[in-house]
């Protein structure tokens, strides 16, 4: 499976990163050099193998009570915002 | 007095404990040592002097009162992708702008609380993602060592390049770093120190600026394997805060390193004989087999079938996740914001700007593998070569008590070398990635120098949540090999 431009510039989109125009291309062959490496995996027989989804074997991932553990700190929450007013964040507008 | 900075951490702490010398002067030798060397290692990006003297006056004063932790006084430096309260912590990359987390990282936290105080933090390739350092927005580390008396810049190895660096040139008595697919392992073993991947679950990841977080793990780089004993000892422990943190007590690793290996079975993969595997290499590994039969153990060959195809599970699984997790940097909540004509726009372009290249190139292979008609054939496949590579280390396990390697294929090399091609700097990390699909522990040890003076190390793998075998094994090594090389201050 080769990556072509349009691909790499839909792949881009969806990650949210702006490639120039002059980018594109280069990018389509680096992925491609790494893609075509790793296209060695189609020679390992996986028939009948669990995926594996965990690193460690046996445990259930543990839940909590549903209480409060932290909060009603907005000045520390907000201390790296890029921009930020009255206890909230300020984003650019979302809607029109 | 001996310089106070070529010290063992475990000499270190016997010496303030014996009031040979205090914290204090420690840390100040530690501070005059990073001055001078720093602008030619780049082994830094942010130094905490003040707050480093203000906390070995602290440590003084505990031990003068009897009330030293474990750790008392000892000047370390930290990875910066731990984030450290009040201090600036940016994962060396230029989205996280000037990142100044207002909190503290687990594993960070457990070395305060045990008395070691932070000398700054240390340079790392961009997100933990590469094998030279010369990633990271603030340019690219040094190695103190040397091809004999050639000038040419070497790398530490990465993405612990900074860690390894700087405890390599004696710039702290020990470091944080971490691993994701060999991260700790491949510079400590560029740079003739010893760093130990432990148990996947042994350290809290919460805090840990996150990169691939079913592979991520926190571990020490330090100067001894005892030394990383001291250090895992305190970093390790059950967090709440962290789902994946394995709720289990942390055995006496120190006490480990005593341990005899007399009657030990140690494995040797034949899988890891590569093609193109330098002779000194082979000469090394052939030479840690002697060792650990001259100390009593029992050398078993065995077969790790799969190895061949970890590194490319290894690149899809890493990059998806890695996507996925640097989705949160948009220019939001922290970071850089840069301006565009709509939301999407202002995303894209924080992004793209704020990103180095290798992190946007693994970002857009991780997007693509699980983007829509490709998840089966790329994800879902890795994750079942994944089972299959860590079923080989069970079945393996069953008959042996841990596994001998080489840490890496071959010596540390020259800055620029290896960055024009991805796959062959991704090769770095064929002996190390293994241990990360499979969560288990691992550490790399100098054993020996090339023909050019420069360190290699060997590799122990363990069983998981048995470290105290990798450090029973690796410190007999350690002893038999005397590795005593250390490179010459030549920025002094």
């Amino acid at each position: 499976m080769s990556i072509d431009e349009k691909t790499v510039r839909k792949v881009a989109k969806l990650a949210r990163l702006a490639l120039p125009e002059d980018r594109v291309a280069p990018m389509a062959a680096e992925l491609n050099g790494i893609m075509a490496w790793i296209e060695q995996l189609n020679e390992v027989d996986v028939e009948g193998v669990a995926p594996m989804t965990s690193a460690v074997e046996g445990l259930s991932l543990p839940m909590r009570d549903d209480v409060v553990t932290a909060g009603s700190e907005p000045e520390r929450v907000l201390k790296n915002a890029p921009k930020s007013e009255d206890g909230f964040f300020v984003v650019p507008k979302v809607v029109e | 007095m001996t310089d106070l900075t070529s010290l063992t951490l475990a000499a270190a702490l016997d010496g303030m404990e014996k009031k040979q010398f205090s914290s204090v002067e420690l840390t100040e030798a530690f501070i005059g040592a990073i001055d001078k060397a720093n602008l030619h290692l780049n082994a830094y990006v942010v130094t905490t002097p003040d707050l480093a003297r203000a906390r070995a006056k602290q440590s003084d004063a505990k031990r003068a009162a009897g009330k030293a932790g474990p750790l008392e006084g000892a000047p370390l430096g930290i990875k910066d992708l731990f984030c450290t309260e009040g201090v600036r912590t940016t994962a060396c990359s230029g989205v996280l702008g000037d990142f100044t987390p207002t909190y503290e990282s687990t594993v960070t936290e457990n070395l305060f609380r045990d008395g070691a105080l932070m000398l700054g933090k240390l340079n790392m390739d961009e997100f933990a993602m590469g094998s030279s350092n010369e990633t990271s927005k603030f340019g690219a580390v040094v190695s103190p060592w040397r091809r004999g008396n050639e000038e040419a810049k070497l790398t530490p190895g990465g993405s612990s390049g900074g860690s390894a660096s700087a405890v390599s040139a004696d710039l702290c008595l020990g470091a944080t770093a971490t691993d994701t697919g060999g991260s700790i392992r491949q510079p400590a073993a560029f740079t003739g120190t010893v760093g130990i991947k432990p148990t996947y679950g042994r350290c809290s990841r919460w805090g840990i600026v996150a990169f691939a977080s079913s592979l991520d793990q926190a571990g020490p780089i330090a100067k001894t394997v005892e030394d990383s004993a001291i250090l895992l000892q305190s970093m390790a422990g059950h967090d709440p805060k962290d789902s994946t943190s394995l709720p289990v007590e942390t055995p006496n690793f120190r006490a480990a390193c005593q341990r005899s290996i007399k009657g030990m079975t140690i494995g040797v993969p034949e899988e890891y004989r590569v093609d193109g595997m330098p002779p000194e290499i082979e000469a090394l590994w052939q030479q840690g087999i002697e060792w650990a039969k001259d100390a009593g153990a029992t050398i078993k060959p065995i077969s790790l079938k799969h190895t061949k195809y970890a590194l490319p599970t290894y690149y899809i699984v890493a990059p998806a996740e890695a996507s996925s997790n640097l989705a949160r940097y948009d220019g939001m909540r922290y970071g850089a914001r840069v301006a565009g004509k709509d939301l999407n726009s202002v995303y894209e372009n924080t992004r793209a700007s704020g990103f180095g290249k290798e992190v946007q190139r693994r970002i857009l292979i991780g997007t693509y593998v699980l983007s829509a008609g490709y998840y089966d054939a790329y994800y879902l496949r890795a994750q079942k070569v994944r089972q299959r590579i860590a079923q080989d280390f069970r079945d393996a396990f069953e008959s042996v008590d841990a596994i001998l390697t080489p840490a890496t294929p071959s010596a540390a090399f020259a800055l620029g070398e290896k960055s024009a091609d991805p796959v062959a700097m991704y090769l770095n990390d064929i002996f190390t990635v293994t241990a990360n699909l499979a969560g288990l522990p691992g550490l790399a040890l100098p054993a020996a120098t090339d023909a050019n003076g420069l360190p290699l190390g060997l590799q122990v793998i363990g069983k998981a949540l048995d470290e105290e075998s990798v450090f029973a094994v690796s410190a007999a090594l350690e002893k038999a090999a005397n590795f005593r090389a250390k490179p010459a201050k030549w920025w002094a």
